[in-house]
């Protein structure tokens, strides 16, 4: 079990974190490895790895993947220490930042913003698609992301049903 | 741009918020956005995809996982900080606990190549869906006062920055969200003038 000293500090950096992680939580792993498996040596290598992993392959938000490094670390109370540390100051600041946005809607700045910035959200989630599909190699890797893609866009096929695909052809050796 | 005119629904309490969220959230795996823009904005019809869109950029420019304040932005808008609660207790709690019982099982199939190839294959499609959920809100961009040109133009210059020069994430949002914001603002000021002093 960890000194209280140690789950402190385990608490108090994932807060810190929570602020800086601008572009979601995975944008901050680089520093939890530093943390957890560097310095406090909570974690192996490989473990930090499957965590993302497994909660990529998982249900639900990818940001679990901090809830598996806690419990990997130190069972459910290491789950709720991380977990609780990553979603506290960046959940209070989304909900005081969305009711001050909300209430001066009418302001030409905060329209402007909304405008602005809505090109960009697209931009940036077609950098993420592009990212996660060109580190895997491979033309049928990217090909299946194509096909994806152009389902989501142009039908309404079930998405756990491209999903279920996508793993039976993977777990075939195909992609 | 049929879809934005017809009349949009609303959850009926924070437990249908609760229900609906878990349930997306349980559809989302390799990430949730996809599946939420599909079940707010197509099936629910909570919000337009404008709403979507303007939700997502609050949610991607300030800290913490995306989705998880897109819940809590929506649930805040419906019910207040009940609402927040329930949605982002419903994109948590059931996942949260599937994801620890999977981890506590992983380490017996982790070497076989079929459970690897699996999650590749997923790993494929989850990205794929990305980028259909950016092809689907792109066509809110047709309202967007900057003209579509534009919009295109930040599209790509975003997309570059992040993917193939890899710029810090902070960097491409201050830089050229300070640049689209300045160019927005202009514009608004634009068009109610335009009519007094011609095009």
């Amino acid at each position: 079990m960890l000194p209280a000293i140690d789950w402190l500090a385990l608490f108090g950096h994932f807060l810190l974190l929570s602020l800086l992680a601008i572009g979601g939580a995975i944008t901050v792993a680089p520093d939890m490895h530093r943390v957890m498996v560097d310095q406090m040596g909570l974690l192996t290598d490989a473990q930090f790895s499957a965590s993302i992993a497994i909660a990529q392959a998982s249900p639900g938000p990818n940001v679990l993947f901090v809830a598996v490094m806690g419990y990997q670390a130190a069972g459910l109370p290491g789950a709720a220490v991380t977990l609780f540390g990553i979603m506290l100051p960046s959940t209070t600041l989304a909900l005081a930042a969305a009711r001050w946005g909300h209430a001066r809607r009418d302001w030409r700045a905060v329209q402007a913003f909304k405008a602005g910035m809505a090109p960009l959200v697209i931009g940036l989630l077609f950098a993420t698609g592009w990212i996660l599909s060109s580190e895997t190699a491979g033309w049928r890797h990217g090909l299946l992301t194509l096909a994806a893609a152009v389902l989501i866009w142009r039908t309404r096929v079930h998405l756990l049903l491209l999903i279920a695909a996508g793993a039976v052809l993977g777990g075939a050796g195909w992609v | 741009m049929k879809d934005q005119l017809e009349p949009l629904a609303q959850p009926s309490s924070p437990k249908d918020l609760f229900v609906a969220f878990t349930a997306l959230a349980l559809q989302g795996f390799g990430g949730v956005l996809a599946v939420a823009q599909r079940v707010l904005c197509e099936q629910k019809r909570w919000l337009t995809k404008e709403q979507f869109l303007e939700i997502l950029a609050i949610g991607q420019v300030l800290p913490g996982p995306n989705v998880c304040n897109v819940a809590l932005m929506v649930g805040d808008r419906f019910f207040g900080w009940r609402g927040a609660f329930a949605a982002l207790a419903g994109m948590m709690a059931v996942p949260l606990a599937i994801v620890l019982l999977v981890t506590a099982v992983y380490a017996q199939y982790a070497l076989q190549p079929a459970v690897a190839g699996a999650l590749k294959g997923m790993g494929a499609v989850a990205a794929g869906l990305i980028v259909g959920t950016a092809l689907k809100l792109a066509a809110a961009l047709r309202v967007n006062p900057m003209g579509l040109g534009v919009c295109i133009g930040f599209i790509g210059l975003a997309l570059v920055g992040v993917a193939l020069l890899r710029w810090p994430l902070v960097w491409v949002l201050l830089g050229l969200g300070s640049l689209a914001w300045a160019f927005a603002w202009r514009r608004l000021r634009a068009v109610p003038g335009a009519r007094a002093d011609g095009p």
